[in-house]
């Protein structure tokens, strides 16, 4: 008797949260799933089941295919760069140099502000002529320049808006990983005449590798998961340059109405970022750990 | 084989001296340790040598080349830190010849010193492991086996045993020391354990807040030591320290009516005297009474009260003691240090005999510092 109680109490205690997950994850995935392989219901026609069809139809759909290529650039772009910055701003700043504190502040700053503002301040930045970047191009003679609205420099643009707000916040995990690296060991390298980048390359690297696969996931992660910049910036244009997965999704879900494409985009998605937990959980995980 | 020699050398932090013009050498091929309390400036005066810090003021000789400004790399030495500073993603063998790979040490030449250190030290099995597969004994192996592969011929140990348990430190004590020889190396080590130093050491350097208090061999450290804070640190259990008063015949111990340990004035000196040499002695000179026993074992050190002031006395046997036993006891006249009580430093009072009551000056052969 006393069996059946103690295996009833785990289930109840778990209760709660279970529900909570079922009801705002589990659920809202299975039914996206569910939707992508109907049609929209029209006025009195109830939704028909239409099996692959919209998966069919995004294969020729070019604005798909652009907005996943950019996504894929964007990513690509913006995870390395902000690695490697966040993990230099975190070097530089664990270093004994004077005004260490008022640079952390000041690498950690863009991270307070939300993704809103930071575009806002971006857009005063990309402004042509009078903005930032051409004022002080214009002093080497460079002529001015429509930063987002030139399907060249609309994407790249925004790239470097979410490396300079994430970089800062990746900095913190580094650092945090730098201060618990043993400082007799730099000594060590230093008698055996280890140089910085010897010992960068050969110790503080590998032993920063489990936070470069955090922070690489999270990067990622957050590559396809920010749109904010977006709407503010570009919204993804022009002739949809600046058009990532997710933005194309919003566009069709919440512009065209078409909840039920946008479903089927949304699985893609789903599969994509499933894809990249897997990878951090199932293989890297296991390589990069020393203990 | 290369010396080391020290002159004035000073480390100041902004208003804090370390370091206060700390001079001495080392010969090839010897042992020296630095020797002294927690926070007194050994591993300061240890890492100034390695040039992991630079010097305030001072020189630093390696080999007889002015090093003091010189990097760490280019001093010609090893050191084995005392957390070990292993590289805890590389392996043991990897750990080992990070040094040669830095250098570029040629493959062969790299395989044959790890081959070699790895056999000295019973490391060949554990190649491949990585540090967190290993004991801390066997961590501290592959330190020293960077150290050996290194073939500098100055090595500098800062605390490397204390993170080891008593009997692993005893036995990594005696390899350290062999290897030093074996291998002859010049060497500096650095720790807080007189015992360590003791028995390792062919020289220490005493250091009490930033200075040397005393440099001796480790017979002469124990049988010389220059004040009461050198006579202190050496020995288990701590030498008693009392203080003596004027007698009718000499100095007597305060609170007693004698005997006079030696002539002259007693007030204002201090008498030294180590547990281990003090007998108990139906016949002898001195009277006390025990406050206290606490068995070792093989011997017991007993708290005495002499006069007004306690004392200790290590007897051998099962002899027990009741509370408040009055006991007599005697020591040989050699025996006893004296010491100025205000500046606390050694002085030199020829003993009378006062154990057979006879006044007979006893020929001291003590060395003066
Ligand atoms: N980097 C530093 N900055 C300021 N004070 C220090 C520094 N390193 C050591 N000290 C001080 O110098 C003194 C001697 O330290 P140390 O040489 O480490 O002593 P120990 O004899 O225990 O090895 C200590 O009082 C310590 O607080
Ligand atoms: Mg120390």
């Amino acid at each position: 008797m006393a069996r059946s109680r103690f295996q009833l109490a785990p289930w109840i205690l778990l209760l709660p949260a279970t529900v909570l997950l079922v009801a705002f994850t589990h659920y809202p995935a299975v039914m996206t799933m569910v939707k992508s392989l109907y049609r929209l219901p029209k006025g009195s026609r109830p939704a028909k089941f239409v099996g692959t069809e919209h998966y069919v139809s995004m294969i020729n759909d070019p604005v798909f295919w652009a907005s996943l290529k950019n996504s894929m650039i964007y990513a690509l772009g913006t995870v390395p760069m902000a690695i490697g910055l966040s993990m230099l701003m975190a070097i530089i700043v664990n270093s004994a140099i004077k005004g260490r504190s008022l640079m952390r502040m000041f690498f950690f700053l863009p991270t307070i502000l939300p993704m809103i503002a930071v575009a806002n301040i971006w857009l005063f930045f990309y402004t042509p002529s009078y903005g930032l970047i051409d004022q002080f191009l214009s002093l080497f003679g460079f002529e001015q320049h429509n930063w987002l609205g030139d399907p060249d420099t609309a994407l790249g643009s925004l790239m470097v808006t979410a490396i300079w707000k994430e970089a800062g916040f990746f900095m913190i995990f580094y650092l945090a990983a730098l201060q618990q690296m043993n400082p007799t060991l730099a000594e060590a390298a230093a008698l055996e005449g280890a140089g910085r980048w010897y010992f960068f390359r050969r110790v503080t690297f590998p032993l920063l590798m489990p936070t470069t696969l955090f922070v690489m996931i999270n990067a990622i992660i957050n590559s396809f998961r920010l749109i904010d910049h977006v709407i503010v910036l570009t919204r993804g244009g022009p002739d949809n340059a600046s058009t990532i997965l997710l933005y194309y999704i919003y566009m069709v879900a919440f512009r065209y109405w078409d909840t039920a494409y946008a479903s089927a985009l949304t699985m893609v998605l789903l599969v994509i970022l499933a894809g990249l937990a897997f990878i951090q959980f199932g293989i890297l995980d296991r390589k990069i750990h020393y203990k | 084989m290369s010396g080391i020699e020290i002159r004035n050398l000073c480390k100041q932090w902004a208003a804090f001296a370390a370091v206060q013009d700390v001079s001495f050498e080392v010969l090839p091929g010897k042992l020296t340790v630095l020797l002294g309390p927690s926070g007194c400036g050994k591993s300061t005066t240890l890492r100034l040598i390695a040039g992991l810090e630079m010097a305030t003021s001072g020189q630093i000789r390696i080999g007889g080349r002015d090093v003091t400004w010189l990097p760490p790399a280019q001093r010609g030495l090893s050191m084995v830190f005392q957390s070990y500073a292993l590289f805890p993603h590389l392996t043991v063998a990897e750990n080992i010849t990070f040094g040669l790979d830095v250098r570029k040490v040629p493959k062969k030449e790299k395989k044959e010193r790890l081959e070699y250190a790895a056999q000295i030290l019973g490391l060949d099995a554990l190649l491949h492991r990585r540090p967190s597969q290993l004991s801390g004994g066997q961590q501290q192996r592959v330190a020293l086996g960077r150290a050996i592969v290194a073939k500098a011929s100055v090595c500098l140990m800062d605390e490397p045993l204390s993170n080891l348990d008593a009997q692993l430190r005893h036995d990594m004590r005696a390899e350290i020391k062999s290897l030093q020889r074996s291998l002859g190396m010049t060497m500096v080590y650095v720790t807080h354990d007189q015992v360590e130093a003791m028995s390792l050491a062919d020289e220490i350097i005493l250091m009490r807040a930033g200075k040397i208090e005393q440099r001796a061999a480790p017979a002469d450290l124990y049988s010389t030591p220059v004040s009461t804070f050198a006579a202190r640190f050496i020995g288990t259990p701590a030498m008693s320290i009392l203080s003596l008063a004027d007698g009718a015949h000499g100095a007597v111990i305060s609170g007693t009516q004698g005997p006079a340990l030696f002539g002259g004035k007693g007030e204002g000196f201090l008498l030294g005297i180590r547990p281990e040499q003090i007998r108990d002695d139906p016949d002898g000179p001195i009277d006390a009474k025990v406050r206290s026993v606490d068995y070792h074992g093989a011997d017991s050190i007993l708290d005495c009260i002499i006069g007004d002031q306690t004392l200790q006395v290590r007897v051998e046997g099962v002899r027990r003691y009741g509370a408040d036993e009055a006991i007599r006891l005697g020591w040989d006249p050699q025996a006893m240090h004296i010491f100025e009580a205000e500046s606390e430093r050694r002085v030199e009072r020829a003993p009378l005999d006062f154990a057979s009551g006879k006044k007979r000056p006893a020929a001291r052969t003590a060395r003066h510092n």
